[in-house]
């Protein structure tokens, strides 16, 4: 029994070492989107992410599971350097996107950010109507120069991220005054709309009741058609419904990643199973 | 053992009885300082509310050649001593400026001497029995009444109690705060930006943060001392000027705007500025677009109550020459000016009785625009206040 486990581990942290997934998802793509190699995290003295190297494939939802604390969100906001914006943190290792290192001085992380969109875990739509939330970041951006390019830019967005019915007629009002769920979508159109190659999800619906849940996962089904997907989930079913890989995370270490199917009915590692059989998260 | 109902209650007693004498001393505390404030503006309006006022008799004028070299010829013996010699002394330029007035006799209402304004009022008066009979005969014949003393609001200071008037003053301050308002606003606001929003958390920054904490709370002469040192000896900038006045209160209000503008800017929630940072903002596109809209009405708030500040404030400009005998209206800001604080104190030194309700009459002005301006402050954070 013993033995087993072990080689299990022993399995796991080979291909671990790699990147690449302990078992793939014949469905997905395999192109790849973001290579991390050996990525280490420092908080002043705290380590929160010990040596992860994970690649993350095209056009494929990747859910980062693992107990609170576990570094997962810490993870995601390395994508697109949003932990610049905390003090004494301190990065080391290889995030490889395009054949460019994002933690590089030559990279703008303005233009990082702008191929690497970002949805949080609380919905936080400007307080500016539902047309400015959209229109704002292309227009910034100088993706639209005319009035007409625009709205139909921020129409487009909007029916991608499944709110245009509900919001056509009050466009103008703020956005605040939507439902939690329809805030989270309008945020999600927000992020579509510089046309990105990646979304970042942060527990996009840990502040959501089950129906708007459940239209975000719908969407994110969707959205993976055209954008690659990371989200981090407290929420295992949800990672079991939503993504292709899954990855799972534990004390600022990358346990396993796997193709989702494989993670949730045949684990490698004795953590990862522990995990999703509740025995401990 | 548990206790029943009857025994908590009765250990409760105590303890109710305390907090009900809390709460009475408290509203009795409440209670005497809006006394103080009924007391305060109830002794204002009655001192001051009669400096709106003014005496004014009828009288016949003679336009003449004769009143032009003399003008005490222009009215009666009988009334000469009652009018106004301030405003006698105004005829020969009034006759200059219009010549069609020469040769002509009209019956005017003039304003009365000071002390006939003060006899009508009940005050204290030098006139003497002989001049007191006679205000009493004309105001029989109606010749003699309070009119609205709109002298008051269109002049500058003057000896003559009955031609003394604030607008000096307020035009001073006028000057003074907008001096003071394009200096302090613009710095205040964009340093408090840098530290709030840009500037790393070293030895440096805190250092400066305590500096401006500190600085709030310096007396004010010691700003007055400062802006002698460096705009006019320094600098050159004209004394007693509103120029002078109004950077040296813009060294005052820099601090309040600071402060407030930082806390201003604390209280937008993170959440905002990574959402802008999330599309891609730049760190100065995140405070342009997303940061500052949401705190200006704290801003403006903050702002407004520095100048009021600003606006009360005399010490400082006492250093500065700014206190000050101005009759006439200064028109640019390198004039000399006065503000209506320091006019107030000079009238309060007057040692005529009739400056007395000059005195009251100028704090119940400054006072109003006090009161306006805060509430400005107040209706314009209800109105941009936003929830999210």
């Amino acid at each position: 029994m013993n033995m087993q486990i072990a080689e299990r581990e022993s399995v796991a942290m080979s291909s671990q070492s790699a990147g690449q997934p302990v078992v793939r998802n014949d469905e997905a793509n395999h192109d790849l989107s973001i290579r991390v190699r050996d990525l280490n995290l420092w908080y002043g003295q705290t380590q929160a992410l010990k040596n992860i190297s994970i690649d993350i494939f095209q056009k494929n939802v990747t859910a980062l599971i693992g107990p609170s604390g576990c570094g997962k969100s810490t993870f995601l906001r390395c994508l697109n350097r949003m932990n610049d914006l905390i003090r004494g943190v301190r990065i080391e290792g290889l995030v490889e996107m395009d054949g460019r290192d994002v933690n590089e001085s030559r990279m703008d992380e303005v233009a990082l950010r702008r191929r690497v969109g970002m949805v949080f875990q609380k919905p936080n739509p400007f307080p500016k109507s539902i047309y400015e939330n959209v229109a704002y970041a292309p227009r910034m951006h100088d993706l639209v120069s005319r009035k007409a390019e625009q709205d139909e830019l921020v129409e487009k967005a909007l029916r991608d991220a499944g709110l245009w019915n509900e919001v056509k007629d009050k466009l103008h009002q703020p956005g605040t005054s939507l439902s939690g769920g329809q805030q989270q979508r309008l945020c999600i159109a927000r992020a579509i709309a510089v046309q990105p190659d990646v979304i970042l999800m942060d527990e996009p619906t840990s502040a959501l009741d089950p129906i708007s849940t459940a239209t975000i996962e719908d969407l994110m089904d969707k959205l993976k058609k055209q954008f690659t997907i990371i989200t981090v989930t407290h929420n295992m079913q949800q990672a079991a419904r939503v993504a292709d890989y899954t990855a799972f995370f534990h004390l600022g270490e990358l346990i396993e990643y796997n193709d989702t199917k494989t993670m949730f009915s045949n684990p490698h590692t004795k953590k990862a199973e522990d995990y999703i059989t509740g025995r401990y998260g | 053992m548990s206790q029943s109902f009857d025994e908590i209650s009765a250990q409760l007693k105590r303890r109710h009885r305390k907090s009900a004498r809390l709460k009475w001393l408290s509203m009795g505390a409440l209670g005497l300082a809006g006394l103080f404030l009924v007391i305060f503006f109830a002794d204002m309006l009655g001192k001051g509310l009669p400096a709106f006022q003014q005496a004014q008799i009828r009288v016949e004028v003679t336009y003449s050649e004769q009143s032009q070299q003399l003008p005490l010829a222009a009215v009666n013996e009988d009334v000469r001593e009652l009018v106004s010699r301030g405003w006698l002394r105004t005829l020969p330029m009034m006759m200059r400026d219009n010549p069609e007035l020469l040769g002509s006799t009209r019956q005017e209402w003039v304003l009365a001497d000071g002390q006939v304004d003060q006899y009508l009022k009940g005050h204290y008066t030098r006139l003497n029995d002989r001049q007191q009979a006679a205000v009493d005969a004309l105001v029989e014949e109606g010749r003699a009444e309070l009119k609205f003393n709109t002298t008051f609001f269109t002049r500058g200071d003057s000896k003559m109690p009955e031609l003394a008037g604030i607008m000096s003053a307020a035009m001073g301050t006028v000057m003074t705060l907008l001096v003071t308002l394009a200096v302090s606003f613009p710095i205040g606001v964009m340093t408090a930006v840098y530290l709030e929003e840009f500037a790393p958390d070293n030895r440096l920054t805190q250092i400066i943060e305590i500096n401006i904490n500190n600085l709030a709370a310096i007396p004010s002469i010691l700003f007055g001392l400062l802006g002698l040192a460096i705009f006019i000896s320094f600098f050159g900038v004209p004394r007693s000027s509103p120029l002078v006045g109004g950077l040296t209160l813009a060294l005052m209000t820099l601090p309040v705007i600071i402060i407030s503008t930082r806390t201003a800017l604390r209280s937008v929630p993170d959440s905002i500025r990574h959402a802008a940072f999330g599309v891609g903002c730049s760190r100065w596109q995140v405070v342009r677009d997303h940061v500052l809209p949401l705190a200006l009405p704290g801003i403006m708030t903050g702002s407004i109550i520095g100048l009021a500040q600003a606006m009360g404030e005399t010490a400082p400009l006492i250093i500065v020459g700014m206190v000050a005998f101005i009759p006439d209206i200064s028109a640019s800001v390198t004039d000399a000016a006065t503000v209506l604080p320091a006019q107030i104190f000079t009238w309060a030194g007057e040692p005529d009785r009739a400056f007395v309700e000059k005195t009251a009459g100028g704090i119940l002005v400054l006072l109003s625009v006090l009161i306006a301006m805060n509430a400005t402050a107040v209706v314009l954070r209800k109105k941009f206040e936003r929830r999210w």
